[in-house]
């Protein structure tokens, strides 16, 4: 099936003004009458929720947080884009989209990519108004900083919290909605399955995680914002709750799979210290714009501290590789250098996984106190975890699973091909393409939520009736059962394998053989090994306790289950992309100097999956990517 | 350079912690032993190691609420020796690392005691009265769209920053729970003095420090004797100075209200 994202015609620059008008509306009185389900409660979903109840709907906001401030949006460090212009350094809306269409590796939709650009600018204002605390200099503006993938500084902080204040922005703005009556909130409850009935999404099915009820509650849509997939690789910057089981859920009833193999892999993380270790911590990427990236030149260096290298034994091969981007190169090929460096043999630290970021040179620069002002708190992180102190010896750093760029297919208005099923945020496909460059995901985030989903949703639900589906549709007694079947059959299980030891089992297996390099012989290993894991997880996994009652192994049993299954399908997508760009890195696909090797003619399209059952294989369709406006091109940062 | 050397030395630790099914069932405490810790266990990890052992042997795992791990979303909460987070200054309880703790301790684990945060679970509290705060006015009232250029407002950097101080609040409660009285004025302090700093915020200040202060007895914290122990316990070093611009601004709002041009909501 040839998939339409329907974007609008004509000139780019009109195209969101264009369809925003084209657009119908729903009257403000019938507002009212009609509920929507949002479910996830980070920048795109308590934007979201705080627009839509605005704008007068009733809203029903879910999170499997004790709060919406605790969604990961928060954990994001370094700062959010907008076209500003503000340092009047070259900035425009054409070019943060011609930056982001490039960073992606010519991978993402054109229209989408305009429209993320040209709001960009509102959600500053929007933050702003609301009292988010942005960095200003002394003449009382606002201040910027750069990112990688960009030779412009249009990057907007507060400190290294910028995750934290914008979500902040949108949890109090929700929570006024919530003061108002026109958003309903469900903290700690997880949405298991989602409920189509004649072809729309209209209800879905949660579990209260405190009392362990599960119900069902009917909207006229849902809107999915319910993040990313990356806990698959089990190590990830995320948050130990991430999961893709509510878009999995949506998956299985319908809604295409799009780009599941596009995940991003972050430069800027703490190695790995043991074997006992949860996850990753993120260092910003920020970092990279005072310190510099290295490892020793001779691989006998390797094991000496630091400090006894001398400048000409030191290798800053981001530099030497890219002179115009330098630290500043694009996140894919910064982790895939450092990859390199290390398996090349000249990484640092425990086994030789790690490169040096040194700010040796920015503190003589600068002196140690505006590298404490920059980004003292982001040092202090790296001494809890390392015990050691980056003002005095180079920090160590290594690629982390971090972003997934795929999530569910949309098209322009953010509805899934299940009509009434919209999905915002991290959780789509849209716009990053293959690689998301650096402080797109809060500016997606928060644009999806405040100015894309409040127009588009009206466009669907002026064709509906309110109420449509009520809580005695044989579809939501159904779902009700199955989530109740699957909680009991987990439980009953009682085998020998904590579910821990699946995730890690799955996780390492994932990021072998799916993770900064793939190839055709690895992902067919994995597509084999996989259905044997999950055979043996509805086997032998060990869930204690009960389902009617606070049962964090439980919900962790879900997830997993849905992450083992989920798996196969990002490695049938990274086999059937024979190509490199972007994340997807096919060793069997690279330049002799080892960059990624595109294939424009064959694969400039979106890859949209649709489930054909658990064990059988997925059937894909495509949406063909058109550029009009900028043209493909063999993408480089040197 | 610990972090460098391949070999980490184990430990044991013994664990006294607070097992509670619901929150209307008798607690008590239990004793485990965790081992085969290293230094560079998180206090989080340790305790993973220690519910992998009790999974495998058939008995519920101790509960406690986590996700991020990174310090930043303010959703680990217990008090490890009698001190929300554990003690180490500036930092929650999954930055917390077992090199702090030495081979054989005795550690004592319990959830935030607060008579606002009720136990949902072992070391799991309740802490959606905090939620309740910022509902009640904890926001600046502004619509999506229509507003004004962001730079069309200058903010002094010192306001700005003094803003932003406030704002790193990650709202865990350790300060409700350090508290003697129970008080979550340094949450409600932090949260007012963001706004009261900042332009945007001015128009409504009286209404939301009067509303925020009515839902802070409603919820059933206490009030502020300045123990400073909130400020002591505190993960993003929020200072006691917040506690006193909300008490001003507590009462320049009472002004306000006597000379009629605000009225309390309410009355």
């Amino acid at each position: 099936m040839i998939l339409d994202g329907k974007s609008p015609t004509g000139p780019i620059e009109q195209s969101w003004d264009k369809h925003r008008f084209d657009m119908k509306l729903v009257n403000p009185s019938n507002k009212r009458k009609y509920k929507i389900l949002v479910v996830g409660t980070g920048l795109a979903g308590a934007s979201a929720a705080a627009s839509l109840g605005e704008l007068g709907y009733n809203v029903e906001a879910f999170c499997y947080q004790d709060s919406p401030r605790r969604a990961h949006s928060i954990a994001a460090q370094g700062g959010i884009n907008a076209a500003k212009n503000y340092p009047n350094d070259g900035d425009s809306i054409y070019r943060l989209f011609y930056d982001t269409i490039k960073g992606g590796d010519f991978r993402s939709r054109e229209a989408d990519v305009w429209r993320l650009s040209q709001v960009s600018n509102n959600i500053i204002d929007q933050c702003v108004a609301q009292g988010v605390p942005f960095a200003r200099d002394y003449s009382g503006y606002l201040d910027t900083r750069s990112f990688g993938g960009a030779q412009v500084s249009r990057t907007f902080y507060a400190r290294g919290q910028t995750g934290q204040q914008l979500l902040l922005g949108a949890y109090s703005a929700i929570s006024r909605q919530i003061k108002a009556g026109s958003v309903k909130l469900f903290p700690r409850t997880e949405m298991l399955d989602l409920v189509v009935v004649d072809g729309e999404a209209k209800a879905i099915t949660v579990r209260d995680l405190i009392t362990g009820e599960i119900r069902v509650h009917t909207g006229d849509a849902v809107v999915l914002c319910t993040g990313g997939y990356m806990n698959v690789f089990y190590l990830s910057t995320n948050a130990m709750g991430c999961s893709v089981t509510a878009i999995w859920k949506a998956h299985k009833k319908g809604a295409f799979f799009g780009n599941p193999c596009f995940t991003q892999i972050h430069p800027t993380c703490i190695p790995q210290a043991g074997d006992y270790q949860s996850k990753l911590t993120l260092m910003s990427e920020s970092l990279r714009n005072d310190g510099r990236i290295w490892v020793p030149k001779k691989k006998e260096d390797c094991g000496k501290p630091a400090n006894q290298i001398p400048e000409e034994d030191r290798d800053y091969y981001l530099e030497r590789k890219y002179p115009s981007f330098g630290n500043l190169a694009p996140r894919d090929i910064s982790s895939r250098a450092a990859k390199e460096q290390c398996d090349e043999g000249r990484g640092v630290g425990p086994g030789g996984r790690g490169v040096y970021l040194d700010f040796r040179d920015s503190i003589k620069r600068f002196g140690e106190n505006v590298i404490r002002e920059r980004y003292g708190n982001l040092f202090e992180m790296y001494e809890r975890i390392t015990d050691e102190n980056g003002y005095k010896v180079p920090m160590r750093i290594y690629p982390a699973p971090h972003y997934a760029m795929g999530g569910l297919w949309v098209d322009y208005n953010l509805m899934s091909n299940l009509p009434g099923l919209f999905v915002l945020g991290e959780a789509n496909f849209s716009v990053h393409g293959a690689n998301r460059l650096g402080a797109s995901a809060l500016m997606q985030g928060l644009a999806d939520g405040y100015f894309v989903i409040p127009y588009t949703i009206a466009n669907y639900l002026k064709d509906t009736k309110p109420g449509k589906v009520k809580a005695d549709n044989p579809e939501c007694a159904k779902s009700i059962e199955d989530v109740k079947g699957s909680t009991k059959k987990l439980l009953a299980i009682n085998g020998n394998k904590t579910v821990t030891e699946f995730i890690r089992e799955l996780g390492t297996l994932m990021w072998n053989n799916c993770g900064m390099a793939r190839s055709k012989e690895s992902l067919t290993e994995a597509i084999a090994k996989i259905p044997a894991i999950r055979e043996e997880f509805w086997k032998n996994v060990k869930v204690s306790g009960a389902g009617a009652e606070f049962n964090q192994q439980l919900e962790n049993a879900g997830r997993t289950a849905d992450f083992l299954e989920f798996a196969e399908l990002i490695c049938r997508d990274a086999l059937h992309r024979d190509e490199s760009c972007g994340g997807h890195f096919r060793v069997e696909h690279q330049y002799a100097d080892g960059e990624a090797k595109r294939n424009d003619a064959d694969y400039a399209y979106v890859a949209a999956w649709e489930f054909k059952g658990v064990d059988k294989e997925p059937e894909l369709h495509k949406e063909p990517l058109k550029f009009e406006n900028i043209h493909l091109a063999v993408r480089s940062y040197k | 350079m610990s972090a460098q050397t391949s070999e980490h030395k184990t430990m044991s630790v013994k664990l006294i912690v607070w097992r509670q099914k619901g929150p209307n069932e008798p607690g008590r405490f239990e004793t485990h032993v965790a081992k085969g810790i290293t230094e560079h266990h998180s206090f989080l990890e340790m305790l993973d190691v220690v519910n992998e052992d009790l999974i495998k042997q058939g008995k519920d795992p101790i509960a406690f609420d986590h996700d991020c791990r990174e310090g930043i979303c303010g959703t680990c909460s217990a008090v490890v020796n009698g001190v929300p987070h554990g003690g180490q200054k500036r930092t929650t309880l999954c930055q917390l690392h077992m090199r702090k703790f030495r081979d054989g301790d005795a550690i004592y684990l319990e959830p935030w005691r607060a008579r606002a945060f009720p136990i949902i679970r072992d070391l799991v509290a309740d802490r959606g009265a905090l939620d309740k705060l910022i509902q009640a006015a904890g926001y600046v009232s502004c619509h999506t769209g229509g507003v004004p250029d962001a730079n069309s407002i200058p903010i002094s950097k010192p306001d700005s920053d003094y803003a932003m101080d406030a704002a790193e609040c990650i709202g865990c409660g350790a300060c409700v729970a350090a508290c003697p009285n129970g008080a979550a004025m340094l949450f409600a302090g932090a949260k007012v003095s963001q706004f009261a700093a900042l332009p945007q915020g001015q128009v409504e200040a009286p209404e939301r420090v009067a509303a925020m202060i009515k839902t802070m007895q409603e919820c059933g914290f206490g009030n502020c004797s300045n123990h400073y122990e909130c400020q002591a316990v505190c993960p993003k070093d929020v200072n006691v100075k917040f506690i006193a611009r909300l008490n001003r601004e507590f009462h320049k709002a009472l002004f306000k209200a006597k000379a009629g041009t605000f009225t309390p909501v309410g009355e």
